[in-house]
């Protein structure tokens, strides 16, 4: 029983790193159609600058209100970058996938390489407070309080994400965007302010990421982001592209299914059934779990 | 002659290689309906689409399009709406997982009061269905909502393409009276396969045949020369009469 509750608890901390990956991939691709392959650098973004702003910014450490700090810096950080991206390499790329596709992934590849040539290839100690090394006991599982401050985390970027796209202006402009863009712009509406808009929200989702990645796992490394790379897109497309709820759910599945056949199975087993699910979504339900259907 | 609305001079367009406008001239007077009319497949949406700026990317566009003393062509999409330039696609082009009220908002513009009063007064239908998701009315109600959420803001020219396709009779008459009353009060350029619409709403027609103009003057002229209809459309003469 102590068992289940640690594997389900430290899958949804699983869960919870690759939907704040996911849902800025799945929201870019849904309402840009971009392919955005460097996603992963703003997660190293993110990681990387809350390190940094923890030994070096003023107010900031790796305790307490300091601790908020680096983090708030590491997201901005991560956001900034996603921005500047979008606006300089992806704008002008627009509907021309081949094209975005070699310079994500070129800007990924370099991005990382940038990162190691700074602070070298080797993992560093992230600077994390003492509580999230302790553990809490749930259920009489022995829970490490990092991946429980990485599930909340989720669930609150979760509602925010859901009231924002519920209840504003743009929420309602990407919503409209996801299903059909053409008719957005035909409305009088300047889509691309939202397409900058959804990398801004994506990038900072995904630099949150890294720097409560960095707490779960003790350390930054440049590739850590490329790795969770690859399992969010899984996530994005078993939840359907530009669907937040759709990624959320995907995310957990993922996670669970990972963490439970890992332990059960041998290690490796589990990532291995997470590409046969991804497979079985792509055969029963091609869009996705909440995916937009094609209307003819 | 009336200073035109909208002038379209020698626009050329190739989407893919197929050079499917080749010169098309025409002129939309400032008021009343003039239809687009040609057989299928002769680029009525594609020149449309051209007007608004929708031509897909890697697609070429040639010649010149203005209303009044502005050019359209090159202008974004967005920017040429804002400026008065309304467009209702084929297909309507709701945003079906939107609500009818989510997809009226959508239109709405900062500093613009947004019209409702008289497009509730149009279509009541869309201010007691507000809640309901647009993609679980009828092809009537899309439609509707199609072109109340246009009408929202003022506009100086309304492109309307296929309203009544796919519509069932009564409807199709719905629809009619509607761009009627519309037409009143802003000039439309329509796309239309039904002829019993065409005659009831246009004053000029444009006849596009094979990428071009093939005739164009007086709509009520061109439906009663029976033989001349049926050349350039392709339609029996019960068609026309019906």
């Amino acid at each position: 029983m102590n068992t289940v509750v640690l594997l389900t608890l430290t899958g949804l901390g699983l869960a919870a790193l690759y939907f704040l990956v996911a849902s800025g991939l799945s929201l870019v691709f849904g309402l840009a159609d971009v392919l955005n392959f460097a996603h992963g650098l703003f997660l190293g973004v993110g990681a990387y600058a809350t390190w940094w702003a923890s030994g070096n910014l003023p107010g900031a450490g790796p305790d307490g209100f300091g601790f908020v700090l680096a983090v708030v810096f590491g997201v901005l950080a991560g956001s900034l970058v996603a921005v500047l991206v979008e606006l300089v390499l992806i704008r002008p790329l627009y509907s021309r996938t081949i094209e975005q596709v070699l310079v994500t992934v070129g800007l990924s590849l370099a991005g990382v390489a940038l990162l190691q040539a700074t602070w070298g290839a080797d993992p560093r100690p992230f600077p994390r407070p003492d509580w999230s090394r302790g553990v809490t006991s749930v259920l009489g599982a022995q829970v490490p309080n990092a991946g429980l401050l990485l599930i909340v985390a989720a669930a609150v970027v979760l509602g925010a994400l859901l009231a924002f796209l519920r209840w504003t202006r743009y929420g309602l402009i990407i919503r409209a965007g996801v299903e059909n863009r053409e008719m957005v712009t035909a409305l009088g509406i300047d889509v691309r302010k939202a397409f900058t808009l959804v990398f801004a929200i994506g990038g900072a989702a995904a630099a949150l990421a890294g720097a409560l990645g960095g707490v779960y796992f003790g350390t930054v490394s440049p590739g850590q982001g490329g790795s969770l790379l690859i399992f969010a897109f899984i996530v994005v497309v078993i939840g359907g592209m530009g669907s937040v709820v759709g990624s959320a759910y995907a995310a957990v599945a993922v996670g669970l299914l990972q963490q439970f056949v890992n332990y059960y199975g041998t290690s490796g087993l589990g990532d291995l059934c997470v590409v046969g699910l991804l497979a079985v979504v792509l055969l029963l339900r091609p869009q996705g779990l909440a995916g937009k259907v094609a209307h003819a | 002659m009336v200073e035109p609305v909208l002038s379209v001079a020698d626009l050329s367009v190739r989407i893919a290689g197929l050079h499917i406008l080749q010169g098309v001239s025409f002129e939309v007077a400032p008021t009343g309906v003039t239809v687009l009319l040609g057989r299928n497949g002769v680029g009525k949406t594609t020149t449309l689409r051209a007007i608004v700026g929708l031509t897909p990317r890697g697609g070429e566009v040639r010649g010149s399009v203005r209303m009044g003393a502005r050019s359209l062509l090159a202008r974004p999409t967005h920017r040429l709406v804002r400026d008065g330039l309304g467009y209702v696609p084929e297909d309507r082009c709701v945003f079906a997982a939107l609500t009818v009220a989510e997809n009226l908002r959508l239109a709405e513009r900062r500093g613009v009061t947004p019209a409702y009063d008289k497009v509730f007064a149009l279509f009541p239908e869309l201010e007691r269905r507000g809640r309901q998701r647009a993609g679980s009315l009828s092809g009537g109600q899309q439609q509707m909502l199609a072109i109340g959420r246009v009408l929202l803001n003022d506009n100086r020219l309304l492109l309307v393409d296929e309203p009544t396709k796919g519509l069932a009779p009564k409807v199709v008459t719905e629809v009619a009276e509607v761009l009627e009353r519309v037409a009143e009060s802003v000039p439309v350029l329509l796309v239309e396969q039904n002829l019993a619409v065409v005659r009831r709403l246009a004053t000029d027609a444009v006849v596009l045949s094979a990428g071009k103009v093939a005739w164009t003057g007086d709509a009520q002229e061109l439906l009663l020369e029976t033989a001349l209809t049926k050349s350039l459309l392709g339609v029996g003469s019960a068609e026309v009469h019906s």
